[in-house]
């Protein structure tokens, strides 16, 4: 916690900063302005690598909440075995490990399961209708392919209609988008990385003759690399801002595509979700500061 | 203070000098002369750490250089100032801050207040104070050179030829603040090849005279 406070407080520090350090490296009109710029469009793009990240995040889960723990047993049998084959059925799902409970649909649920098909006035009595038994997991989950064996040689008309069949692949895709997003983010701030060292190393290279004289009259590497790291830093943070936000504007004003809309057009932020952008400027800033204070050392011991 | 023993230093392959030996005691005042090429400014430059002995051991205020560390070299030179023979200064800032600089860089900038304007009196800059340094002649940069050198109030100065382009009027001019500190207790140490700026310093000061030729030094070099 010290160690924590202790590097804020150094860090504030070197932000609120030396401007007489800062002085002795003189101003950079060019290179300043094609570091903000690469500043703000990386945070341009992270901040739609974050939406894309959640919004597949948040349809995986959807789809694996709303489908998940549960599966279907369909039982066609001639009228006279009917019975028997549900009671059998329902023996073997309550000796099952991993089934929490297993439940007969009544005729009226049967009803109203068809209704939207055939009207509410169906002689259910009168049609074979298969009965259907609702099967919720355990957290576990049981073995498909042993009860399904096992229904085989008891229940012989039985079907298990296990969800996970052709939910699996959705939630798989969803999960591979939502990787391929904090992949993207994590190229984008490498990205950042590598310009902004290239950057300050051509403000290095620039400013050869100030680094030896201030060596020469007794400066220390700490001190002249913070002239350097400083700028960078403010500067990279400043066009990281700018970038977050003409970003969130931009997915902000994304057309809602409501319920219809589906997967594309639920990108974009929801409650607490549109404070992760926010973290897109300090991370800049980190990032400016690791790059250029490693691009200076590394630069500053070459030379005597 | 300083004290280089047996030092030998190569040059691309080719040696510069070698088995030299130096003490500069607190408080003593040296000139070293010899031929253009002899090695000169080379033996200063490892006086303040900014070359490192191909052989034998320079120490610096009791280390040793060769394992001095660059922070302990940085510290090292606060504590001697340089006018070197290209005077390069921050070219963007005025006069007066590039003199304050090394007060600026050890955190001692509050000392800079009254000494500056004092100093940039005595080696004749007031009126160019707020000029930048390119605009200085090299006269100027000289005298700029040698008021930065000395405005930490170190323990040591080391000079290489700081009359070089001066009249025979400022030289004298800086000669004597060269030899006032070396009164107030500074151990002062001047590569130069005017012979007359030296005969005038043995009449005010008891000034060693070393002479490097040919790889060697001698010292007490009668003139």
């Amino acid at each position: 916690m010290d160690r924590i406070s202790e590097l804020t407080a150094r860090a504030l520090a070197l932000l609120g900063g030396d401007p007489q350090a800062d002085r002795a490296v003189p101003p950079t009109g060019f290179t300043a302005r094609l570091t903000l710029f690469t500043a703000a469009a990386m945070a341009f793009l992270a901040v739609f690598a974050i939406a894309l990240s959640l919004a597949t995040g948040r349809l995986a889960d959807r789809w694996s909440a709303e489908l998940a723990r549960t599966a279907t047993l369909r039982i066609s049998a001639p009228a006279d075995q009917a019975d028997a084959q549900v009671r059998a059925a329902l023996t073997v799902l309550e000796q099952t490990p991993g089934v929490a409970s297993a439940r007969a649909l009544s005729d009226d649920e049967e009803r109203a399961l068809l209704e939207p098909w055939f009207g509410p006035d169906l002689p259910l009595d009168a049609l074979p209708i298969p009965q259907l038994i609702e099967i919720v997991e355990t957290a576990d989950g049981y073995d498909a392919t042993g009860l399904r064996a096992r229904l085989q040689a008891e229940v012989p008309g039985a079907v298990l209609d296990d969800h996970t069949r052709w939910r699996q692949p959705l939630v798989t895709a969803a999960n591979r988008l939502r990787m391929l997003g904090w992949v993207a983010l994590a190229l984008i701030g490498g990205a950042t990385a590598a310009m902004i060292t290239l950057a300050a190393q051509s403000a290095l290279a620039a400013n050869a003759q100030v680094i030896r004289v201030l060596r020469l009259v007794g400066a220390r590497d700490t001190y002249i690399a913070r002239a350097f790291v400083r700028r960078f830093t403010l500067r990279a943070a400043a066009g990281a801002a700018l970038g977050t936000l003409l970003g969130v504007m931009a997915v902000a004003i994304l057309p809602d595509g409501g319920d219809a809309g589906g997967f594309l057009t639920g990108l974009g932020f929801t409650g607490l979700g549109w404070l992760a952008p926010l973290m897109i400027p300090p991370l800049a800033g980190v990032t400016a500061f690791f790059a250029t204070r490693a691009a200076a050392l590394r630069t500053l011991r070459t030379q005597s | 203070m300083i004290e280089l023993s047996d030092v030998a230093y190569n040059y691309g392959g080719a040696e510069l000098f070698s088995g030299l030996s130096l003490a500069l005691a607190p408080g003593s005042f040296q000139f070293l002369t010899g031929p253009s090429g002899a090695g000169k400014t080379t033996l200063l430059k490892l006086c303040y750490g900014d070359l490192r002995a191909t052989s034998g051991v320079v120490s610096l205020f009791g280390q040793n250089a060769a394992q001095m560390n660059r922070d302990d070299i940085a510290l090292a030179r606060r504590r001697i100032g340089v006018v070197h023979q290209d005077c390069q200064f921050l070219d963007h800032l005025p006069v007066a801050e590039n003199i304050a600089l090394p007060l600026q860089v050890a955190g001692r900038a509050n000392e800079a207040e009254g000494n500056l304007d004092e100093l940039l009196a005595w080696v004749g800059l007031s009126a160019q104070a707020g000029q930048l340094p390119p605009e200085l002649s090299g006269g100027e940069r000289q005298r700029a050179a040698l008021a930065r050198a000395v405005i930490t109030s170190p323990d040591v100065i080391i000079a290489d030829e700081p009359t070089g382009n001066v009249d025979w009027e400022m030289s004298q001019r800086l000669l004597t603040l060269l030899v006032e500190l070396n009164r107030m207790g500074k151990t002062v140490l001047i590569a130069s090849h005017d012979l007359n700026l030296i005969r005038a310093a043995k009449a005010q000061v008891s000034a060693n005279v070393l002479r490097l030729k040919g790889g060697r030094l001698q010292a007490g070099v009668a003139l």
